[in-house]
This record gives C-alpha cells, structure tokens and sequence, in this order.
C-alpha cells in the first residue's frame, strides 16, 4: 500500500521528481490527511522545501505557520492550567498532540491540535474540574442526555471551553470509558509518568504509544487516521533508541493494562503503512491465534481507513469498511444492552436537529 | 496567454463542466468546476478578462460547486468541494454563486500564510496603494467599488495581502462583494458597473458581485507600495470627514481585523509595524458615495488639507 503522501513523508527526496499535477495530489492528501505541517518540517529538515518552487513550497510553509502558532499557543496554555493544578497539589500530565509538542517528541513535529488533552486521577477529578472552572474554563450548554452519558459511561468530563480565549480543554480520567471491552486500570498509569518540566508530566513512552494505539482502534471516524498512525511510526521508530528495554516492556505493559489487541493493531499498521520496523519476535508476542484468525478481514478494513484523501484513494468497498469499523468501535466501547439504546437516541435526536443553514465555517466531526 | 474571453462559448462551458477552468487570480490558481447556469453565466460576466492557466501548471485552490444525488436536486441544494472534499454543509441553490465567491475568499482565509492578510479592500492609482480595511457593514466595498469605476484600480475586495519581505500589497483583484442597499448605490452611482447572478436570501441578505477588473493594469502581479490606511465608515447621521487619527490604535484596529496576525506571531507584529510606520492613517466618514469618492482623489492628489 502506497500512496504519494506516505511516500514522501518517508522520503522526502522522492518529492523532487514530482510533477505539478503529482505535487498538487501530495498537496491535497496533505491538507485532509493534517499532515501539511508534518510533511513541511520533513521537506524542509531534508532540503528539500527550498528546492521547490515558491508558488508550490509557500503552501507547505503556510502550513508550518499554523503548527508553530499552535506550539506557542500550548506553551502559554500550559502555564495556565499549572497554575491551576500546581496551588491543589496535583499533576498536570498531557495526553496525544499536546504531549507530543511540548515533550518534543517526534511526533510533535508538526502535528497539529484541536484541543488540549490532561488526565487526572478519577479521586481529583471533582477538585479539578471545580478549580479550571473558577480559572474561566467552562463546559458548553449540552443537552441533560449528553451531560448524563459523559459523566456516566465516558472516560473523559464534558469539554471545557476557556471562554477568553476560545481553547478546548478535554479532562480525562481513563484512556477508555469504563464501558468498554477492556477494563483499564488507570491507577498504574501514574506510576511512571515523565517530567517534562517542573510539574508537567507525560505517560511513560510505553504507555504513549499504547494510549495513541488504544485510541485509533477504537475510533469510530478515521478523518486522522492516518496521522494517527504517522504519530505510532514517529514514536515505534524513536523510543527504542533512548531505551534498549522498549519493546520487550512494551509488550508487558500493554498486558497489564489489557491493551495488547490496539497495540497489535499499531504494530501491524504502522508496518505495513510507514514500514515501522518491528522485531518479528515482538509483534508475535503480542498476537493470539484468534488475532492471526481476524487478521485478513481487519487489514481488509483498516486498509481502506488508512488512506489520505477522498479521490485519489478510490478503493473497492471503502464506505463499506468505514461503516464496518464505526459498528466496530460502537461495540467496543460499550455492550450491546447499552449501545442500542444509545445509538436509536442519537439517530432520533439528528432527525429532530438536522438543520438545512447554508454557510458554516465547519461541519461537526465528532 | 489566453484570456478567457478568447474561449468560445461552447469550450468555455465544457471546460468549465468537466476538466474546470483553471484561473489566474492575483498570485493564485484557482481550478473552478461546475455545470451550475448560474456559476457559468456569474464567471462569464466576472471573470472574462482573466487570464487562463496553462494545462500542467500547479493549481492553489481546486474547488467546485456541484448538484449531486436525488436529495440534493429535491431540496434544491448544492454542495461546495475543495481538493474533492465538502468543508461545508449543504447551500441553498439560490446562493450558488454568492457561495462561490465566499468559498474563493476561503480558500486564501484558511491556507495562505505567506503574507500578512489583513481583512481590507485595496485600491491604487498612480501605482501607489491604499488600504481600506472595516468590519462587515462599514461600506469598505461599496467604496471598493465606487472607486473602481472612477479610474482607481482595485487590488482586492477582501484581502490586503502584505508580502512581510517587502512590506508591499500583493494585488488579488476579483469582484467586488455588494449586499442590500450598496448593490442600487452602486448602479445609480454608474450605468457602467457590470454585475454577476443576484443572490437572494443570504445569511449577509441580498448580495451580488460587480466586475472589478476595470483598469488596465487590474491583471498586472507586481506588488505596489502603500501610502495610506484609510477606515471607511458609512453613516447617515455624523457629519462627513476624511480625519487623520493615530498610528497606534490604527495599528490595532487593523491587526484585530486581520485574519492571521496573531498566527504569524513576531512576523505579523513586524509586517504591521512597517506597514503602519510607512503610511498615514485616516477615517473617512461618509453618506455621499460621489463625496466619498472625491475625498479619496483629494488624498492622492495631495490636495487633501491643503
């Protein structure tokens, strides 16, 4: 499997022998893949960016300015929410993209943000809340069904929104809701946390990477699909180098925490997509025969989700698949006796709200 | 260089509903498709005299307007496609081509960062610029207009895009944006003014789009220097004026106005900065569109507080 965009974030020499209307394909899977930024960086880390001509490269450039401004933006916001945290004695750990900017991973170069992802322990969770609250951090009006199915079966508060200036905060408890088919024990995520800076934390790079994983399969919607797992790729292929223990503690952690089936997805994935390289002995130890069973009918699925724009990567049966994993993901996260309810709910509701309004600035995407 | 004009009209259309039509639009390519009457005959009045791209030459903005589906023909709507996706919801069939032009201005909203876009009209005569930057409403476009049929030459409805090198306006001419009551202003204010398909019903109310591209160096690409800052306000009641007023806080109005100064950071504070340093700053308060025209005159002429 191999598309224009894949191939040059994995050489980005191979863009020099592109023509206009390949450079304009790469240019498009990069916008709607939220790869334009990441893909920027590696053109221009590489010398590549400045052998192209103006009218081409200033898209690539534009898009790094908005990557950079995010990057300024996460470090003032970061200051704000410690200094929330800090007076209540309690950790600001990061999750996803902020993490990856402000703990400059790899996977940061480039990536870009919609919100700000923190967990916290579920014992704080009432205390913090209260506290972004009092610090002008606000939830947006939900319906009481939205507030009750968040506070009830989800892994994460509803949003907090900072209402002078706009940022989105997610507050997190669990990397899963409580519903789903593997019951996390986030205790033991804390256990060993990295310290950025002073009283800024991150997971452990095990747990990054099995959280990153855990959350792109059991994602419903794959529009950052395949950012997603550019994100596993940066980090499988940079982690082991900082520690030669990696992967044989990758694999353990992933059991105690019940996650080997996600990351048995990220390490086939980010193989077969980015060419991650992977010790055979690694990938084995996290398969199961009812895995190596699924295994062709899943990569006939997520072969189809991993691709980066909607013209060029015209495959058979591609909205067939979509539809298969967001059944997928619904079952995941919650048993049927829950799910149905739900989900007949929320297909009444979209009845009733559909509203016909021409111009809006975005469509939803959750 | 092909114009459009020199297409006949069944090439136009064919290009136009198959392959799309590759535009020259200030520093940008736009690729436009559709099968739309209203967006063909709505290009065919706007945009004639505009130059046309070579086939291989790298497209900016690729987009298209297009009917699709049992659904979309019942409810009488469209959708607006950019790189082939759908960033909007569906729109009303009678605002086709008031929403190409929104999604024309978009596209340079949302991607382009090379320059400091601030949200202003531009105009030029004598080869120096003036900006007109306003909120929605402070007839900016009507000015826009009126000034590009009196010999001025327009350099944008919407965006003054500054090149941060320089510190120069990078021209972006495309039609002007009318709504309501400026659309008969403007008609009335002259025979000539050619206008594109009336959109009705519009979240900005009626709104239609007059051709712009009037001077003889409307196409020309070269970046011009700026000499003023001008804050138009349409009002029927205060009296009318073209006053100076300070640098600073016309540095702030037009950054707060601007769509990606906080983006750029340091070089957004730095391009401004320049810009404002260079030129002299006015509000121009007006009811009469033919005094408002002239006051601008008496500004370029030097003859303004002589």
């Amino acid at each position: 499997m191999s598309f224009l965009l894949t191939d040059a974030l994995l050489n980005p020499q191979s863009v020099r022998t592109l023509d206009n209307t390949e450079l304009n394909q790469l240019l498009s899977q990069a916008r709607n893949a939220r790869l334009l930024a990441a893909l920027g960086l590696r053109l221009a880390d590489s010398g590549v960016l400045e052998s192209l001509p103006y009218a081409v490269s200033r898209h690539w450039t534009s898009g790094v300015v908005i990557h950079e401004k995010q990057r300024r933006d996460l470090h003032f916001e970061c200051e704000k929410i410690l200094e929330v945290l800090a007076p209540l004695g309690e950790k600001l750990v990061l999750l996803k993209g902020a993490a990856y900017i402000l703990g400059n991973l790899p996977a940061g170069r480039g990536r870009l943000v919609t919100d700000i992802d923190i967990i916290t322990p579920i014992t704080s969770l009432v205390r913090v809340e209260a506290g972004l609250k009092q610090a002008g951090w606000s939830g947006s009006p939900m319906s009481d069904y939205d507030e009750h199915y968040y506070r009830k079966w989800g892994h994460e508060i509803p949003p907090l929104t900072n209402k002078a200036r706009g940022t989105t905060l997610d507050v997190h408890h669990n990397i899963l809701p409580p519903t789903s088919d593997a019951h996390v024990d986030a205790s033991i995520l804390w256990e060993n946390l990295l310290e950025i800076r002073a009283g800024v934390y991150t997971l452990s790079h095990q747990d990054i990477v099995i959280h990153s994983a855990t959350h792109l399969f059991h994602e419903g919607e794959f529009h950052h699909g395949l950012r997603d797992l550019w994100d596993l790729d940066r980090m499988l292929r940079d982690f082991p180098r900082h520690d030669d223990d990696f992967w044989h503690s990758l694999v353990s952690r992933a059991q105690s925490l019940g996650l080997t089936g996600s990351l048995y997805h990220a390490l086939n994935y980010s193989g077969q997509v980015f060419n991650t390289p992977i010790p055979k002995e690694v990938f084995k130890s996290a398969e199961t025969p009812s895995r190596r069973l699924r295994k062709p009918i899943m990569d006939f699925l997520f072969k189809r989700a991993f691709t980066p724009d909607p013209i060029q990567s015209r495959i058979p049966f591609r909205d067939l698949a979509l539809f298969a994993l967001y059944i997928r993901s619904h079952y995941l996260r919650m048993p049927l006796y829950l799910l149905l309810p739900h989900l007949i709910r929320k297909a009444w509701r979209k009845r009733i709200d559909t509203d016909h309004s021409g111009l809006r600035t975005g469509k939803e995407t959750g | 260089m092909a114009i459009l004009s020199q297409l006949s009209r069944d090439e136009f259309s064919t290009r136009l509903s198959v392959d799309g039509l590759p535009l020259k639009v200030g520093p940008y390519i736009y690729r436009v498709r559709s099968k739309l009457p209203t967006v063909e005959e709505g290009i065919r009045a706007l945009y004639n005299d505009f130059e046309i791209a070579t086939d291989g030459d790298f497209i900016d903005y690729d987009i298209a307007l297009q009917q699709k589906g049992l659904r979309q023909h019942i409810h009488r709507q469209l959708e607006f496609l950019f790189d082939g996706t759908t960033p909007f919801n569906l729109i009303p069939l009678g605002q086709a081509y008031a929403f190409l032009e929104w999604g024309m201005n978009w596209c340079v909203s949302i991607h382009a960062n090379e320059y400091l876009k601030l949200h202003a009209a531009a105009v030029a005569r004598n080869d120096s610029a003036i900006i007109l930057p306003g909120v929605p409403g402070a007839g900016k476009s009507t000015l826009c207009a009126a000034l590009g049929l009196s010999g001025w030459r327009v350099l944008s409805d919407e965006h003054a895009l500054i090149e941060p090198a320089s510190g120069h306006i990078v021209p972006l001419c495309r039609p002007v944006s009318l709504k309501n009551e400026s659309i008969g202003v403007i008609k009335s204010f002259s025979r000539d003014a050619c206008f594109g398909p009336v959109s009705e019903e519009t979240h900005k109310g009626r709104v239609a789009h007059m051709k712009a591209d009037l001077h003889s160096q409307s196409h020309q690409r070269q970046p011009l220097s700026t000499t003023a800052l001008v804050f138009p306000r349409y009002s029927p009641d205060d009296p009318q004026g073209l006053n100076k007023r300070r640098r600073t806080d016309s540095f702030l109005l037009a950054a707060y106005h601007s769509f990606n100064y906080s983006l750029l950071g340091d070089t957004g504070f730095n391009v401004m900065k320049n810009l404002v340093d260079q030129v002299e700053c006015f509000d121009l308060i007006y009811r009469d569109i033919d005094w408002a025209v002239d006051a601008m005159n008496t500004l370029v002429e030097g003859r303004h507080g002589a």
